[in-house]
């Protein structure tokens, strides 16, 4: 338990607190798979529940060297999942701080790029915006395509600035996703509390 | 003793000697201890010594009276008669004197910088004063109707509707907290403190009781939103803090109208007993509440309203005016809290007006406020100063001093300790750094003091002196800190408003982040704030935005318009610098080839064209640029105007197209081919050589064709077309290569198979119409922009 607080940065209280929470999501047993996430009745109305789920099973967000999708997970990578959740503390000096931003968009540069290659192309994005928009029926793919293309092409202005016609823009690079989110202070941003231990929503 | 009845109605601010008004269960106008100083009735007193008005009578007799004959003189071909535009003239040279002010201090870039401009329009004002009181006439006093009715309402509304809603509703907990707790502290402490000092100051002020003193402490306790607007939007700090103070001076105000009804009334009673203070706290809710409940209802109301407004666009942005004041002066009917309603209305009604109304009616609504928010502002403060020489002041050291001293501990004790108390909840806590600003940033102003000056002189015989120690307190807050915030930020680094530009990239990325979020807390079983807002934005889609919004507009998700609204204004933007040829600087020149390579067609030496967006756009760059056929370099390449050369290439596509669908349709009916199926080259040769021979006709279902929306008026450019588009055929034929190309029409054989972005033309024939139909990507023919458009425009 000390050795987890300790890896993970969460107290005693929040380690018990998500440690039930596993339970009911495991339903007693020691691993969770997929089919265990479909039991969270809110997480239906969710566009991109498959990339979240996804998240929770890929390597790379688990701190393994390995690559690829892990089938089922223990108790120990739920929380390391958990724990790039967790908000900023007043103590952190720049250079922690700095390394906690880092890991976050690290996380999230995971979930947009699928193929685990290390950039994030066009289809990926567009994927990403269509996934995003997947909660309207009425949608054509059109008006997705055209918004990622859009944001693409952005990003190529961002990054590498002026290009000439023939250069050819591959992906969005980790360097890149860094820049793109210079605007938005994404260790503010991205976080959970986990103050409240008496809310816990019940799955079926 | 005028000759004449007097014609001129109440004047309602400017002049002294308009009859007492008819009491009112309202406070009262004005103090009923007019100014004595007797004015001749002839002389017209006013603001401006310049004229000097000999005494005349407004109009001559209509009728002679009996047995005067009427003096025989010369008709006059100029006569002055001021008193019939007296009001009116008399406003519009306040306003003109207002406005001139606001140019001068711009013109003159090395005061403003140092000096915030509110500084600078007290003293105008204070000169102006000296200046009537000069010449020997008595200047106006603000009055607190006119302030409360005409003055206030504008700025709040400027403040409400263009509230930046998601940094307010973040830190809405820690606004409440400080507007609330803080201001009802502030009251206490200070009335508390003043009560003593009044025990102990002296004969002069012992008389003044406990309850008096609390009143006075609750009108001096409340940050001014308007001092707090004029002084923070010069020194650009960052969201958080400016969204902090700002809203804490806009929510405090159910606080202020609590406390101020409460004492008021309580000075009169003898005693206080604990049901009226009871009483006191329940109606803080019902004011607060009831006041957000008014604005709310009025809010819908607009926004309902502004449904139907597709074909009268003009009067658009009354409406919102119009209900945004009626929701104001309901709330103040039944003594609930303006302001609150005024926001809510503002904020309520906002995404709705704006997503049905034309642009210019948001151009022209935004201006509006800005212009109004401006001007009232700017007349405010320059009353102030006038009212200050203007007004009876009792000067009492003991009073005056210790009031500015006890105002400034309790700012900055009840910030501390709030704080303290909030951080613990708090994720981003506030610093020291940001709890001086906001202890800084209490600004009181001209809200104090016309609560002040609408106390009632019979109850409050210490009202000079209470009004005097208003003005000193709020002239202090103005000039010293209002002056010294701007080194002070500078000194203390702190962080200020990033001046980052929207774009698509972070609408993306923050709607990502807060699915991610929401979705992480629902694995969590934490029913946090990331979930409630998901259950009211899903809420908001499914059934009130199907009321509120007009047409299509209300499936519209939110990236959607985002992206059109983005779309929008760099074709406004490209227009405006010029088109072609000058290229902003900030312009890249990436393009569709440097993404995504494939697009380039096989047999193609040109590039591809990008799907078009919005007709819209095409049609403002086709009335602003003179070379419509040009290719233009728009911010991120997106070709909007047909190449000559891709037209003759689709033209033809589009008749082989044609000539292939029609043999085979004839394959299907006759039992006999009417004729052999050529080989390409034969048909293209027939076809070039007899252009007409291949009628487009009111084709069948298998051929794929965009939906037109009915619903939307036509323009008359593409009135043609639609009558010629069969109406209601919808859906695409099921092809392998559907869902590729979405919407688009394809000609199977040119394309390779990754062309997605080449817009190849349907199923009619003309080149106008080909054009059009290649614009389109979204269903629906634009209406024509002139005629006034939804603001944002239709998407799918």
């Amino acid at each position: 338990m000390r050795e987890l607080a300790d890896r993970t940065g969460f107290t005693s209280e929040q380690i018990e607190h998500l440690h039930r929470r596993f339970k009911q999501l495991s339903q007693d047993q020691l691993t969770i798979r997929k089919e265990n996430f479909d039991s969270i009745p809110d997480l239906e109305f969710n566009p991109i529940r498959g990339k979240i789920v996804h998240a929770f099973f890929d390597k790379r967000n688990l701190r393994q060297e390995s690559d690829g999708l892990a089938d089922e997970i223990n108790f120990e990578d739920f929380l390391t999942i958990m724990s790039y959740f967790r908000p900023i503390e007043m103590n952190m000096d720049e250079e922690q701080l700095d390394r906690f931003r880092k890991e976050k968009l690290k996380f999230l540069f995971h979930m947009y790029d699928s193929d685990h290659d290390g950039k994030i192309t066009l289809q990926e994005y567009r994927n990403v915006v269509e996934e995003l928009l997947s909660g309207n029926p009425h949608l054509e793919k059109e008006s997705a395509r055209s918004i990622a293309d859009g944001a693409m092409m952005e990003a190529a202005s961002i990054c590498v600035g002026q290009m000439g016609p023939d250069q050819v823009y591959e992906g969005i690079t980790f360097e890149d996703f860094l820049k793109m989110w210079q605007g938005i202070d994404i260790e503010t941003k991205m976080h959970v509390r986990f103050l409240n231990v008496d809310t816990i929503a019940h799955c079926y | 003793t005028a000759h004449s009845p007097s014609l001129r109605p109440p004047s309602p601010a400017l002049c002294h000697q308009h009859p007492q008004l008819p009491s009112s269960p309202l406070p009262p106008l004005r103090a009923p201890l007019a100014h004595p100083e007797s004015r001749s009735p002839h002389a017209v007193p006013g603001p401006i010594p310049s004229v000097p008005l000999p005494s005349l009578h407004s109009r001559p007799h209509p009728f002679p009276l009996p047995g005067h004959a009427k003096p025989r003189k010369a008709f006059p071909v100029i006569g002055i008669d001021y008193k019939h535009v007296r009001i009116p003239f008399e406003i519009s040279l306040w306003i003109l004197l207002a406005c001139l002010m606001k140019l001068g201090f711009h013109v003159i870039p090395s005061v403003s910088s140092i000096v915030p401009e509110s500084c600078l329009l007290i003293v105008v004002g204070l000169l102006v004063g000296g200046l009537i009181k000069g010449v020997g006439e008595k200047p106006p006093i603000l009055k607190s109707d006119i302030f409360f009715l005409f003055l206030l309402p504008p700025i709040i509304l400027d403040a409400g509707y263009f509230l930046p809603l998601r940094p307010f509703t973040e830190n809405l907990g820690t606004i409440l907290i400080f507007a609330v707790v803080g201001t009802l502290w502030n009251a206490f402490f200070l009335g508390g403190l003043m009560y003593a000092v009044c025990q102990l100051g002296g004969p002069g002020l012992n008389h003044i009781g406990l309850l008096a003193n609390l009143l006075f402490g609750s009108i001096i306790s409340a940050v001014d939103p308007v001092a707090v607007l004029a002084v923070f939007e010069e020194i650009h700090i960052n969201e958080l803090l400016h969204i902090l103070v700002f809203g804490e001076s806009l929510l405090n105000d159910a606080v202020t109208v609590v406390l101020y009804h409460l004492f008021e009334e309580f000075a009169s009673f003898e005693q206080v007993t604990i049901l009226d203070i009871i009483l006191g706290f329940l109606s803080f809710f019902v004011v607060s509440l009831g006041g957000v409940l008014v604005g709310v209802i009025y809010g819908v109301i607009a926004a309902f309203t502004s449904r139907f407004t597709s074909h009268i666009r003009v009067i658009e942005p009354l409406f919102v005016f119009l209900y945004s004041y009626m929701a104001y002066l309901s709330a103040e009917l039944f003594h609930l809290s303006g302001i609150m309603a005024l926001i809510a209305a503002g904020v309520v009604m906002r995404p709705y007006v704006e997503a049905n109304i034309s642009h210019k009616s948001h151009t022209t609504i935004k201006y509006f406020l800005k212009m109004w928010s401006s001007v009232s502002e700017t007349l405010i403060f320059i009353f102030l100063g006038v009212s200050t020489v203007a007004g009876h002041h009792y000067w009492n050291w003991t009073f005056v001093i210790s009031t500015l001293f006890f105002c400034l501990i309790a700012r900055v004790l009840g910030v501390l300790v709030l704080t303290w108390f909030i951080n613990k909840f708090r994720i981003v806590k506030l610093t020291p750094k940001d709890q001086f600003i906001i202890a800084y940033g209490g600004l009181r102003g001209a809200i104090a003091f016309s609560l002040g000056y609408l106390l009632d002189y019979h109850h409050f015989d210490m009202r000079d002196m209470f009004l005097t120690a208003i003005i000193t307190v709020i002239f202090f807050t103005v000039f010293v800190q209002g002056m010294t915030i701007r080194p002070l930020v500078d000194l203390l680094a702190v962080k200020k408003k990033q001046e980052t530009k929207r774009s698509i990239n972070e609408e993306i990325h923050t709607q990502f982040l807060d699915h991610l979020l929401t979705g992480i807390e629902d694995i969590c079983g934490h029913y946090g704030h990331h979930h409630w807002k998901d259950k009211l934005n899903r809420f908001n889609k499914k059934y009130v935005k199907k009321c509120l919004i007009a047409g299509e507009r209300s499936k519209e998700p939110q990236l959607i318009a985002f992206y059109h609204k983005m779309e929008m204004k760099q074709a406004i933007e490209l227009v405006e610098s010029g088109g072609i040829g000058k290229i902003p600087s900030a312009v890249s020149t990436v393009s569709i080839q440097n993404i995504n390579p494939q697009t380039l067609p096989l047999e193609r030496v040109l590039p591809a064209l990008s799907k078009d967006k919005e007709e819209e756009i095409r049609k403002i760059l086709r009335t602003n640029l003179q070379k419509t056929r040009q290719r233009l370099r728009s911010y991120n390449r997106h070709t909007l105007v047909a190449d000559p050369y891709e037209e003759a290439w689709n033209q033809m596509l589009l008749r082989r197209q044609k000539a292939r669908q029609l043999e085979q349709k004839m394959n299907n009916y006759l039992t006999v081919p009417a004729h052999r199926v050529d080989s390409p080259t034969m048909s293209r040769a027939r076809i070039g050589s007899d252009p007409l021979a291949y009628e487009p006709k009111e084709d069948s279902e298998n051929l794929p064709i965009i939906t037109i929306d009915p619903a939307s008026p036509q323009s008359p450019e593409s009135a043609e077309l639609t009558s010629e588009e069969p109406k209601g055929c919808s859906g695409l034929p099921p092809s392998p290569e559907e869902d590729e190309e979405g919407l688009v029409m394809r000609v199977k054989e040119p394309s390779s198979p990754g062309t997605d972005d080449v817009f190849t033309p349907g199923n009619s024939d003309s080149p106008s119409n080909q054009r059009m139909l290649r614009c389109l990507s979204d269903p629906g023919p634009r209406p024509e922009p002139e005629e006034g458009e939804p603001f944002i425009p239709k998407g799918q």
